[in-house]
């Protein structure tokens, strides 16, 4: 499959300025893409605008040429956010955050190294890191297609984050799942990702 | 770990808490509607007995039992309470939630209605209602419910319009979760307890109302034992020294308050992630 913007311009406010001008990119479901650019510079609002969230000014996103809305209600590009405390409703234990993607498998989530414990708490009681971790897995859903990572990895320690990384990038593989992952380390992008664009 | 009473967990002895309180109402209501018959009865040769034995509350003068008396007020008080404060919140829920889904017009009607239902002062709107629906019961409860949802909209209106930008919630939708999905399981358990807390502050309120325009003569009719009526015959006693006629009563109507707060705050405990593992 191919994740296709095209042309995109986005802006926030009318009179303000433009944080993406026709922008365009073009991911494959075999790559694995990474985004840098400074602070500021529209990674998350890129972010936000592939998978659904933000509707952009011009242009449009395409997956396989149909929009993405055409693709009925789970959208098949999904997106890991930057802050997984504000994606998950502090009012539902973890088994029911997980139970709201798509037949999750067992095996996903026991390879993100989710407790059997963890699934009867409340998202009060876990930490950042093993918070972001349901939210991985909740991303990876049966009908994912491309995967948008934004700063997923900041809140881990370095030997989490490569554990991570390590699943992720075999998981995209096995399943043709394409990736875009956005960080401000480049190394790490270098690491990851089969080519780096800069926005 | 510090050894609790019988060995139970805070969850437990919530939740203990909240059946007890519920019970304690729930037989304040009934036995005040089983002995409502007695509860009329005057006999005027155990007229103006201080608290005995056999008159715990002691009797009035006109020789009624103000136990029997002092429940049946209640009862009638609890009565008019729930319903009347669940009625005004429920529509409180109704109209805030509408405010905020269904678009700006709706939007700006509602908020315009309880602009005007709030710049009107309370006790004149329920007197004029109540009067207008024949007083008694209904007349109470339907004053009580029309006056006392238009804060509560509010904040209802204020909550649902912060959810609907939650980033769970939109996460929700792009995870193919339905809508009613998403207001069952994403925005009634926050809503609930805001509906809670106004519930609960509510009650007090409506049964004071009650009170007071029984004791203005726009409410219900004198002879019946409600609250408001034993405590405002009973001002012309006190300064007879029959304290007892007041003090009872007024103690048990604080009671009831007390324990539907217990209820309402125990069970928020239990639903609230913040303490349900306590």
């Amino acid at each position: 499959m191919l994740l296709e913007a095209r042309d995109i311009t986005f802006c926030y406010d009318k009179n303000n300025r433009k944080i993406l001008e026709n922008f365009h990119l073009q991911v494959e479901s075999q790559e694995r893409v990474g985004l840098v650019a400074p602070s500021g510079f529209g990674k998350t609002t890129l972010c936000k605008i592939l998978a659904g969230y933000e509707q952009p000014e011009g242009g449009e996103v395409l997956l396989d040429g149909r929009p993405l809305s055409s693709y009925g209600r789970y959208c098949p590009v999904q997106m890991i956010w930057q802050h997984p405390e504000q994606v998950i409703n502090p009012r539902l234990r973890m088994k029911a955050v997980l139970e709201e993607g798509d037949q999750v498998e067992e095996r996903i989530v026991g390879e993100l190294g989710i407790e059997p414990e963890w699934l009867s708490r409340y998202p009060g009681e876990l930490s950042g890191g093993e918070l972001q971790r349901f939210c991985i897995a909740r991303a990876l859903g049966k009908r994912t297609r491309f995967l948008l990572a934004d700063e997923i990895s900041t809140m881990l320690d370095l030997i989490t984050q490569s554990q991570i990384w390590g699943f992720l990038m075999e998981e995209c593989t096995r399943r043709g799942i394409g990736l875009v992952a956005v960080s401000h380390s480049q190394p790490l992008l270098e690491r990851v990702c089969t080519r780096i664009q800069s926005l | 770990m510090k050894k609790s009473f019988l060995g139970w967990n805070g969850r437990k002895r919530t939740f203990v808490l909240f059946t007890l309180a519920l019970v304690l109402l729930g037989v304040v209501t009934l036995w005040g509607q089983l002995g409502a018959e007695k509860a009329l009865e005057t006999d005027f040769s155990r007229k103006d007995l201080a608290p005995c034995l056999a008159y715990p509350f002691g009797t009035d003068w006109m020789g009624r039992d103000m136990f029997l008396r002092t429940l049946t007020g209640l009862s009638m008080s609890i009565r008019i309470g729930l319903l009347a404060a669940g009625v005004s919140a429920l529509v409180a829920v109704v109209l805030g939630t509408a405010a905020a889904t269904l678009g700006r017009r709706v939007d700006s009607v509602i908020t315009w209605v309880i602009d005007l239902v709030m710049g009107i002062p309370h006790i004149l709107l329920l007197i004029l209602i109540s009067y207008a629906c024949g007083r008694g019961f209904r007349g109470v409860v339907t004053g009580v419910a029309l006056t006392h949802w238009t804060s509560l909209a509010r904040v209802m209106r204020g909550e649902v319009l912060q959810l609907k930008e939650a980033p769970y919630i939109q996460m929700a939708e792009k995870l193919g979760t339905k809508r009613l999905a998403i207001i069952r399981k994403h925005m009634l358990p926050h809503l609930f307890p805001q509906f809670l807390v106004g519930l609960i502050l509510m009650f007090p309120h409506a049964i004071l109302h009650e009170a007071s325009i029984t004791f203005l003569g726009f409410g219900l009719s004198p002879e019946q034992p409600a609250i408001g009526v034993i405590l405002s015959e009973s001002m012309k006693y006190l300064a007879m020294g029959k304290w007892w006629l007041a003090l009872f009563p007024g103690l048990l109507l604080v009671l009831t308050v007390v324990l539907f707060d217990v209820a309402g705050e125990s069970l928020r405990r239990l639903l609230d992630p913040g303490s349900a593992h306590v």
